[in-house]
C-alpha cells in the first residue's frame, strides 16, 4: 500500500534528520580528537613538564623548547588588559542602551554594536596595526608599536559588541515589577538602575562577560597583527610587559603553523597550544552558560 | 459510568512511542457497524497531561448522518475529548490516556493504527481558521497531494468540488491562485472546511469552528454544516448554546472532566436530567 | 517633615542621576566613536584606490598594488562552497532540535555542544580543519586512493576551506534556523496533521516553506561570518600569492581576508591606499550583508501575516 512505502520513507529520512542532529556533537567529539591526535605525540618527544611548566618558546633552538607559559602569560595579559577596557565600555553602553537612551537612539545604537560585531578581525587588526600602533608609540614613548597594549585596546574593540548585546539581552529579562516597585517607593531612575536592575541581571551580566573575554582570548589575527609575536615571561612588572612585545597562544599557532611540516616536534606543540585554549574557551563559555541559566531562572520566578 | 470491557484492555499510548511499521490499513477492514453502535464511540476514556487529569471516565457514541454537540464551561474537556478522536493529544509531551476508542469498531489506539492514515478518515476545523500560507487552490489540494494525488486536473476537480461542497466556490473561483490570508475570517474558516473536505472524511471534528466569526458567516457555516451530515458524522465543540440547540442532532453536557448528560438536542436543552445541566442551560454558571 | 526639605534632599539625588546618565552617555560615545574612527580610516584611506582596476585585474607581485581580482573570486568560490555545506547541515540541525528532539537528554547535549562549537577560537577551527581534513581526509585519499606521495588532496584547497568554514558557521545556521522554525505557529502543524499529513511532510510542505525566508535571513548571517574569517582559512586553502583564478576545488586560492593579512603584514613596500583598498572591499562587503540581513528581517517581520 502507498502509505505504506510512505512510512518506510518517512523512518528514513527521521534517521537521517536524527543524524544531522547530533552531527554537532560529532563535530565537537572530532575537533577534540584531532587535536589531540597531533598534539599528543609530541610527549613521545620532549616531556610533559616541558611543555606545560617549559619558560621559554623557542622552537628553532637545541634541542628546541616548547614551553607553555610566556604563551599563556601573553594570552593572559592582552585578556586582562581588554577586560580593564571592554568591561566598563561595554556594560556602561548597555546600560546606555536599555535604560537611559531614548528608543530611536537605542535602536540605532544597538544597530551599529552589532554591525561592530560583524567586522572581520583582520580589518581591526590592519588598523590597529597602521594608525593604533603607531600612535600609542608615540604617546607612551615607547620603543615599539607592537605592544600588548595594543593588543589589549583591539580586543576590547572586539569584545565589546558581544558584552553589549548579551548584557543588554540579560537587563532586557529583569520584570517590569522591579522598575515598578522601586520607582514607587520614591528612588530616582539612577538609583534604580544601579540598586535593583543591574543587580537583577548580573548573572546575565556575568555570562557577557564571560563570552566577550571568551572571544578576546581566542582571537587570533588582531594578536597577530600587532602583538609581535615575542616574548618572555614578565622580569619588570606587569606595565613594562604591557608595552612590550608579547606571544600569545593564538599569535604563536597563527605565525608558525605554516612554517612547521607535519608530525614534526613544532607542529605537535602547535597542537597541543590548541588544546589548551581550547580547554581555557570552553571554561570561559561553561562559565558564561551556567551564569545565563541563572538569569532565566530568576527572570521566571 | 461505563468502564471499559474486560475483553478489550484498556490502551495506554505514549506520544512519541514508536508506531509499529505493520501499517494496519483501515480501509481493507470495515467490519459493519452494529446496530445501536455510533460510528465513532468512547468507552471509559481518562486522559491525564502528565498528572493532571483532564477527563474522568467519559463515554459517548456518536452516529452516521449526525451532528454531535459536546457543550460544557471552559475548561470543562470538552476540546480534549475532541482531540481524542483524532489522536491530536499525541502531539502533546506528557499526555496519556486509557479507555477504549473506536471508529467502525476499529481501536485507534491501537498500536497497529497509523495516525495519519486515521486522521485522513477523521477531519478537523479548528476554532481559528488556520489557513496554510499558500494560495487557496493549494489549501485545498493540500491533503490530497499529500494523499499521493499528482494529476494537475484531477486536483483542479477536487479543488472546484469541495470548494462548492463548502458554499466558497463562487466567491473564490476567480482567485484560486490568491494567498489564502487575502480571505475574510468566515471564508477562511469555509476554506479550512473545505481543506478537510477534500481528503473524504468520514467523521469531521470541528472545534468551536464560528467563535471567531461574526453572526452572518456563523450561519453560512451553521447552513454548511447541515448540509455535511448528509454524508459525514459530524461531532462539534460549541460554547454557544444556540448554536447547540439550532443544529446539533445529540448533545453531551461536560463539567470539570466530566461528562453528565449526554442525549438528544431537543430533550437536553427541554428537560435536562441533571440539575447541574440545567443551571448551565439556564446560564446560572459558565 | 516638610515637603521642602524631601525636595531639597530629592534635588541631590537628581544631581546625582544627571552626572551618571552623562557618565554613561559618554561611556557610550566612547565605544561608538572608534567604530566610526575605523570606517572612517578605511574609507578615507582607501576609497580613491577602489575602482573598476582595482576589482578586476591582478595585483603585481612586487608590492600588491594592482587588483584584488583572484581574491573576490576565490573568496565567491569559498563561500559558495562553505553554504552549500552548512545550509543542508544546519538546517537538518534545527529541524531535529525543534521538531523531533523533544526535551531528551540528547537534545540538551547536542544544545551545549552547539554552544561550545560557537565558542570554538577559530585558529583552533583551522587547526581541526588542517589535521582532520587537510592532513587526514586529503592525506587519506592520496595515500589510498591515488596512491601518490605528492601531496593532491592532502594539502590546503577551497574543499578543505569550505569544510572548515562551514563548521565555523554550522552554529550560527542552526540558532537562526531553530528560531525561523520555532516562529512558524503551531496552528499549522495541526492543520496539516489533521488532514493526515505525517510528521515530514508537514516539516516539508508546510514549516520549511513557510520558514524559508528567515532561513535565507540565516544564510546571510554566515555569509558575512564566513567572508571575515581568516584564522580558519589560513591554515586550509588560502594563497598568498596566485594571480591565476581557481579551476575546482582541489586549488588553492587567494581570499579576501587572507590577502589583506598577508599584505599587511608580509609585504613591507605596499602602499597604504592598497591596503586600505583592500580593507574597504571586504569591510563593505560584510557590512552589506550585515545590513541586507537587518533590512530582511524587519521586511519579513511586516510581510508576515500569521
Amino acid at each position: 500500500m502507498n502509505r505504506q512505502r510512505l512510512r518506510l520513507g518517512e523512518r528514513a529520512i527521521e534517521s537521517a534528520i536524527f543524524a544531522g542532529g547530533v552531527a554537532a556533537i560529532v563535530i565537537v567529539g572530532l575537533i577534540m580528537f584531532f587535536l589531540f591526535r597531533e598534539g599528543l605525540p609530541l610527549f613521545g618527544n620532549t616531556s610533559a613538564a616541558g611543555f606545560f611548566f617549559g619558560k621559554k618558546w623557542q622552537p628553532s633552538s637545541e634541542p628546541p623548547q616548547f614551553g607553555l607559559l610566556p604563551n599563556l602569560w601573553g594570552s593572559f595579559l592582552v585578556t586582562l588588559g581588554a577586560a580593564v577596557i571592554a568591561v566598563p565600555l561595554g556594560v556602561g553602553t548597555a546600560v546606555y542602551i536599555r535604560y537611559i537612551a531614548p528608543r530611536r537612539l537605542a535602536g540605532f545604537l544597538k544597530g551599529f554594536v552589532e554591525l561592530m560585531g560583524a567586522v572581520p578581525s583582520v580589518a581591526v587588526g590592519f588598523v590597529g596595526a597602521v594608525a593604533l600602533s603607531p600612535l600609542i608609540k608615540d604617546f607612551l614613548h615607547l620603543d615599539t608599536g607592537k605592544s600588548a597594549i595594543v593588543g589589549s585596546v583591539l580586543l576590547a574593540f572586539l569584545a565589546i559588541p558581544t558584552i553589549t548585546t548579551i548584557a543588554e539581552d540579560a537587563m532586557s529579562m529583569v520584570p517590569k515589577e522591579y522598575f515598578q516597585g522601586s520607582v514607587a517607593l520614591g528612588a530616582t531612575y539612577w538609583q534604580t538602575i544601579y540598586r535593583v536592575l543591574i543587580p537583577a541581571a548580573r548573572p546575565g551580566i556575568v555570562a557577557a562577560i564571560m563570552l566577550g573575554l571568551g572571544r578576546a582570548i581566542g582571537e587570533t589575527m588582531v594578536v597577530i597583527m600587532v602583538t609581535g609575536n615575542a616574548g618572555l615571561l614578565p622580569d619588570h612588572g606587569v606595565w613594562h610587559a604591557f608595552t612590550h612585545s608579547v606571544r600569545t597562544i593564538t599569535g604563536t599557532i597563527g605565525a608558525e603553523a605554516l612554517e612547521v611540516a607535519q608530525g614534526e616536534p613544532h607542529y605537535q606543540a602547535l597542537f597541543m597550544l590548541g588544546v589548551v585554549l581550547l580547554l581555557i574557551t570552553v571554561a570561559f563559555n561553561s562559565l558564561a552558560v551556567t551564569a545565563l541559566g541563572r538569569t532565566r531562572r530568576t527572570a521566571r520566578t | 459510568m461505563v468502564k471499559p470491557m474486560p475483553d478489550h484492555p484498556s490502551t495506554t499510548i505514549e506520544p512519541g512511542a514508536s508506531i509499529d511499521s505493520e501499517v494496519a490499513d483501515m480501509t481493507t477492514q470495515r467490519p459493519s457497524p452494529q446496530p445501536g453502535r455510533g460510528k465513532l464511540s468512547a468507552r471509559g476514556v481518562d486522559f491525564f497531561y502528565g498528572s493532571f487529569r483532564a477527563l474522568t471516565g467519559v463515554s459517548l457514541e456518536a452516529y452516521s448522518n449526525e451532528i454531535t454537540a459536546l457543550i460544557g464551561p471552559s475548561g470543562c474537556g470538552k476540546s480534549t475529548f475532541l482531540r481524542v478522536f483524532n489522536r491530536m493529544n499525541d502531539e502533546i509531551p506528557g499526555a496519556k490516556i486509557t479507555g477504549k476508542v473506536t471508529l467502525d469498531d476499529e481501536d485507534i489506539y491501537h498500536k497497529s493504527v497509523d495516525v495519519a492514515t486515521l486522521r485522513k478518515k477523521i477531519g478537523m476545523v479548528f476554532q481559528k481558521a488556520n489557513p496554510f500560507p499558500k494560495s487557496i487552490f493549494e489549501n485545498v489540494v493540500y491533503g490530497p497531494r499529500v494523499h499521493g494525488e499528482k494529476n494537475r486536473a484531477v486536483l483542479r476537480d477536487t479543488a472546484e468540488k469541495y470548494l462548492r461542497k463548502a458554499a466558497l466556490w463562487d466567491e473564490v473561483k476567480d482567485k484560486l491562485n490568491e494567498s489564502a490570508f487575502a480571505l475574510s475570517g468566515g471564508q477562511q474558516q469555509r476554506l479550512c472546511i473545505a481543506r478537510s473536505l477534500a481528503v473524504e472524511p468520514e467523521v469531521l471534528l470541528m472545534d468551536e469552528p464560528t467563535s471567531a466569526l461574526d453572526p452572518n458567516a456563523t450561519f453560512k457555516i451553521e447552513e454548511l454544516m447541515k448540509e455535511l451530515k448528509q454524508d459525514l458524522t459530524v461531532v462539534i465543540v460549541t460554547h454557544n448554546m444556540q448554536q447547540a440547540s439550532r443544529v446539533s442532532d445529540k448533545t453531551a453536557f461536560f463539567l470539570l472532566g466530566e461528562m453528565i448528560e449526554h442525549g438528544d438536542t431537543e430533550k437536553i436543552f427541554t428537560v435536562p436530567h441533571d440539575q447541574r445541566t440545567e443551571d448551565y442551560i439556564s446560564g446560572r454558571f459558565g | 517633615m516638610s515637603l521642602v526639605l524631601a525636595h531639597n534632599k530629592r534635588d541631590s539625588r537628581i544631581l546625582a542621576q544627571k552626572l551618571a546618565f552623562a557618565a554613561v552617555a559618554l561611556i557610550a560615545a566612547a565605544v561608538v566613536i572608534p567604530i566610526l574612527g575605523l570606517f572612517g580610516f578605511i574609507a578615507f584611506q582607501g576609497a580613491s584606490k577602489v575602482n573598476w582596476d582595482f576589482l578586476t585585474k591582478n595585483p603585481s607581485a612586487l608590492d600588491a598594488s594592482g587588483g584584488i581580482f583572484p581574491a573576490i573570486i576565490g573568496t565567491a568560490w569559498l563561500i559558495v562552497f562553505t553554504i552549500l555545506l552548512a545550509m543542508p547541515l544546519g538546517v537538518i540541525g534545527a529541524v531535529y532540535l525543534t521538531e523531533y528532539g523533544g526535551r531528551s537528554k540528547l537534545v540538551t547535549l547536542v544544545r551545549a555542544a552547539i554552544v561550545n562549537l560557537a565558542g570554538v577560537p577559530s585558529i583552533v577551527h583551522g587547526l581541526f580543519g588542517l589535521g582532520c581534513f587537510v592532513f587526514f581526509v586529503g592525506g587519506s585519499i592520496d595515500r589510498i586512493i591515488l596512491r601518490t606521495s605528492k601531496p593532491v588532496w592532502g594539502q590546503p584547497c577551497l574543499l578543505w576551506g569550505a569544510c572548515t568554514l562551514a563548521v565555523v558557521i554550522l552554529p550560527i545556521v542552526i540558532k537562526s534556523t531553530e528560531e525561523a522554525l520555532a516562529a512558524v505557529p503551531k496552528s499549522f502543524r495541526e492543520g496539516s496533521q489533521a488532514l493526515g499529513a505525517t510528521k515530514w511532510e508537514t516539516i516539508r510542505r508546510i514549516i520549511l516553506p513557510a520558514a524559508l525566508p528567515e532561513i535565507l535571513t540565516g544564510a546571510v548571517l554566515g555569509i558575512g561570518r564566513a567572508t571575515g574569517e581568516t584564522a580558519p582559512v589560513m591554515l586550509t586553502c588560502a594563497a598568498s600569492f596566485k594571480p591565476t583564478l581557481p579551476q575546482g576545488l582541489g586549488d588553492q586560492a587567494m581570499l579576501l581576508p587572507y590577502h589583506l593579512y598577508f599584505v599587511v603584514t608580509q609585504v613591507p613596500n605596499a602602499k597604504m591606499d592598497t591596503k586600505s583598498a583592500i580593507a574597504l572591499v571586504l569591510i563593505s562587503f560584510v557590512a552589506a550583508s550585515s545590513i541586507v540581513v537587518i533590512l530582511l528581517r524587519s521586511k519579513f517581520k511586516k510581510a508576515r501575516k500569521w
